[in-house]
């Protein structure tokens, strides 16, 4: 088994190399998550970074990054592997005199094996991270697909015979929580709840995602989000809004957060009207 | 693994968290316990990180496990502070103990707050301070030898509230009031009142366990998850998180109503087209074409009791109706006490939940002598809103069927029940109590089906039911 991180430590150290500001729970999970060799499920709401993180991990690790994007309708077809019959019907009419046998034998081989997301990361032969995103958006069929997958790191087509993975993948799976996902589901994950950063820590990922923008600036600028999330909002600005709102303010040239600057460029973080009416109310401006 | 007294603490902390309602299966166990072997047990907030990847696996059951995490494994414990303590006095004297009598008295205990408030890194850590506090303020003599914890001494000594002024003049220096700048302060400062406060709650709790014991406190202290609170006895606080867990609960039940819908019909035939198909097989109508399906619209009619005895929930039931408006396009709501009003204006798709509810209950016309009245509510809403109600409806209430011994009005909720698709009545009371005094339950519950609704778990029983 390869070893992902030596500690949180380093899981900190090496994450911010990628421009990921982890916090203690962050890095911790990872840590297990490597460590233990088992998924991890982030879930969150839109825009805290959870699939960045799991980008930040394989850039850290110099894994290479195999994504599933789930959604409503995804099947094995999509997400594990598919025969790829056209292929497979040319080769049968190209061996005319074959007997049965021989074209069988033949047509169930690699070379007429799509492989898809899933099959792609267990059958890699350098260490991958397999990032299964959006996870309820799919139905909750390919939860049951997934479990065999999660727990043991293998699958069986029944042509091929049982696939187990020679190098334990990286698992990072994502969720809105639009929707619980399964006991089963979860008992096999490490969960994180990712949840928006404190301020401190949101300045530091503006600076580090910002060049050139003033340290006090970008202090009041995530002291200011704080503000507008503890709003009730229908979507809060997220992480990616913040650091939008960094390149809008340096490109307009304001180095300071007044009133005027805050109303003229609300709609960069805040994209519905009764958020911006909200906010505009309930900060005076 | 290391020793006897880990492995017991790792057991202990697991039955308590199952004690508390959090759902922690062996393996999960298992996996908690491999996790610590592979962490430096020595940081504090890696354990907590630890244990928290692999147990809890729902936002709700984080506040409970954060608070018997704190227990079970305290940041400070009393011996070991008063040892360290008295080590710093010999090696160096002048610096005065934080928890001291002498010297350094109730002034500059509230500076050093006001600064911790204002954010100041350099004015130390606040898990700190709270301890200190505590140990200065909290102690109140009991029984011989006995001393009891209470964080409200602390908070009255301190009184944190009233720093607010003070605070805002330093740190707005000069500058205009009433602005941006003066609400993003306000925010900053009533934000570290409260984790002030839940520092000092902790250190007391600690406080208390060490004298009396970790399962005794435990079991007093925790709340149970957010999903098995009761809503009639709910705070302002977990309304709010409530909020977060109603959408999907909303959305879920919108997609039940609408499959059931959906299963019902097929498509008629279609005569036109029949016919036409036939005169290539000599009129002989060899194949048959049907209409397509009309697009379901769903109908959803909700009458929900929003008197005072059942305000919580009734907090809960417009925060459900301002959640199913979104989801559904036809959806009336009306609201009663002992009269009944449309308050489906209120709850426009896109308009704030707060102001909804602000302008619900000053503008509404449900009051007319401020006693629940079931019987009279469903009278006028046969009434004035009849046609509300049609074949495609579904027709859920909300209430605790208390009706102040007036008369139930059996028949007209009979044939407003008949004239619906289906019909559900919600009820937050627990089953015991129904039939108490003056609950109508069974009576109201023979014409439409009643279902107990206490809390969060039991409504999504009932979606689950729908199906």
């Amino acid at each position: 088994m390869t070893t992902w991180f030596a500690s949180p430590s380093d899981v900190r150290e090496r994450l911010a190399a990628v421009h990921y500001l982890p916090d203690d729970a962050i890095a911790t999970s990872v840590f297990l998550a490597g460590a233990l060799g088992k998924p991890l499920l982030a879930e969150g709401p839109a825009g805290v970074g959870k699939t960045q993180l799991a980008k930040a991990v394989a850039a850290a690790t110099g894994a290479r990054l195999v994504r599933l994007q789930c959604y409503e309708g995804l099947d094995e077809a999509r997400a594990l592997y598919e025969w790829n019959y056209k292929k497979q019907l040319l080769r049968i009419q190209a061996g005319a005199g074959e007997s049965w046998d021989e074209t069988h034998d033949d047509i169930f081989t690699e070379e007429f094996l799509l492989e898809r997301p899933l099959l792609r990361a267990l059958r890699s032969a350098e260490p991958t991270v397999l990032l299964i995103d959006e996870t309820d958006k799919a139905d909750v069929e390919v939860e049951g697909l997934l479990l065999e997958i999660l727990s043991d790191f293998q699958i069986t087509i029944p042509e091929l015979g049982t696939i187990t993975a020679a190098v334990r993948p990286f698992v990072v799976l994502t969720s809105n929580a639009t929707r619980e996902l399964s006991e089963a589901l979860k008992r096999r994950c490490l969960y994180l709840n990712l949840v928006y950063p404190t301020p401190e820590r949101e300045r530091d990922i503006v600076l580090s995602q910002v060049p050139g923008i003033r340290a006090d600036l970008a202090e009041q600028l995530a002291r200011m989000v704080a503000t507008l999330r503890g709003l009730e909002l229908k979507k809060s600005p997220s992480i990616a809004e913040t650091i939008d709102w960094a390149n809008t303010l340096l490109a307009l040239g304001r180095d300071d957060i007044s009133e005027a600057t805050v109303a003229d460029t609300l709609g960069v973080v805040l994209k519905h009207a009764s958020d911006q009416a909200r906010a505009r109310k309930e900060l005076g401006l | 693994m290391t020793g006897d007294g880990l492995v017991g603490r790792h057991v202990g902390f697991v039955r308590a968290l199952r004690e508390a309602g959090l759902p922690v299966s062996p393996a999960e166990g298992l996996d908690a316990a491999r996790a610590l072997a592979l962490i430096d047990l020595s940081e504090r907030e890696s354990l907590r990180a630890a244990y928290a990847a692999t147990l809890v696996k729902r936002p709700a059951h984080r506040p409970g496990f954060d608070m018997l995490f704190d227990l079970w494994f305290p940041p400070v414990t009393s011996a070991l502070t008063a040892a360290r303590e008295a080590g710093a006095e010999e090696a160096e004297p002048p610096r005065p103990p934080t928890g001291g009598a002498t010297g350094y008295g109730l002034p500059e205990h509230r500076e050093q707050l006001a600064r911790l408030l204002m954010g100041d890194e350099a004015a130390g850590s606040m898990a700190e301070f709270a301890r200190a506090m505590v140990e200065r303020y909290g102690r109140q003599p009991a029984a011989a030898g006995r001393q009891n914890w209470f964080s409200y001494s602390v908070l009255r000594a301190l009184s944190p509230e009233t720093l607010m002024a003070r605070i805002l003049a330093e740190a707005l220096a000069g500058r205009e009031r009433g602005g941006l700048a003066e609400r993003m302060v306000r925010r900053r400062v009533t934000d570290n009142i409260r984790r002030f406060e839940e520092a000092v709650a902790a250190d007391v709790r600690r406080r208390i366990a060490e004298d009396s014991g970790v399962e005794r406190i435990a079991r007093s202290a925790v709340r149970p998850p957010l999903e098995q609170v009761d809503f009639l006895r709910i705070t302002r606080a977990d309304l709010a998180r409530l909020r977060r867990e109603v959408y999907p609960l909303a959305r879920r039940l919108a997609t039940r109503l609408v499959i059931k819908h959906r299963h019902g019909h097929r498509g008629r035939l279609d005569f036109r087209r029949t016919v036409r198909a036939s005169l290539g097989t000599g009129g002989v109508p060899l194949t048959t074409h049907n209409r397509p399906r009309r697009p379901h619209k769903p109908e959803l009619v909700i009458l929900s009791d929003t008197s005072d005895s059942v305000s919580s929930f009734a907090h809960f039931t417009l925060l459900l109706t301002y959640a199913l408006r979104e989801q559904f396009s036809k959806v009336r709501a009306f609201g009663f006490v002992d009269t009944i009003d449309e308050i489906t204006r209120f709850f426009v798709p896109g308009a704030d939940l707060v102001e909804a509810m602000t302008r619900l209950t000053q503008e509404a016309d449900m009051v007319r002598f401020g006693r629940t009245n079931y019987g009279h509510a469903f009278e006028r809403f046969a009434e004035k809103y009849a046609d509300a109600i049609g074949p495609k409806t579904s027709l859920l209430i909300l209430g605790d069927a208390r009706s102040n011994y007036q008369p139930p009005a059996l028949d007209t909720l009979t044939a407003l029940a008949g004239r619906a698709r289906h019909a559900y009545w919600l009820n937050p009371e627990p089953r015991p109590q129904w039939d108490t005094g003056d609950s109508e339950a069974t009576a109201y519950g023979a014409v439409v089906p009643m279902y107990e609704c206490r809390n969060v778990t039991q409504l999504t029983a009932f979606i689950e039911e729908l199906a």
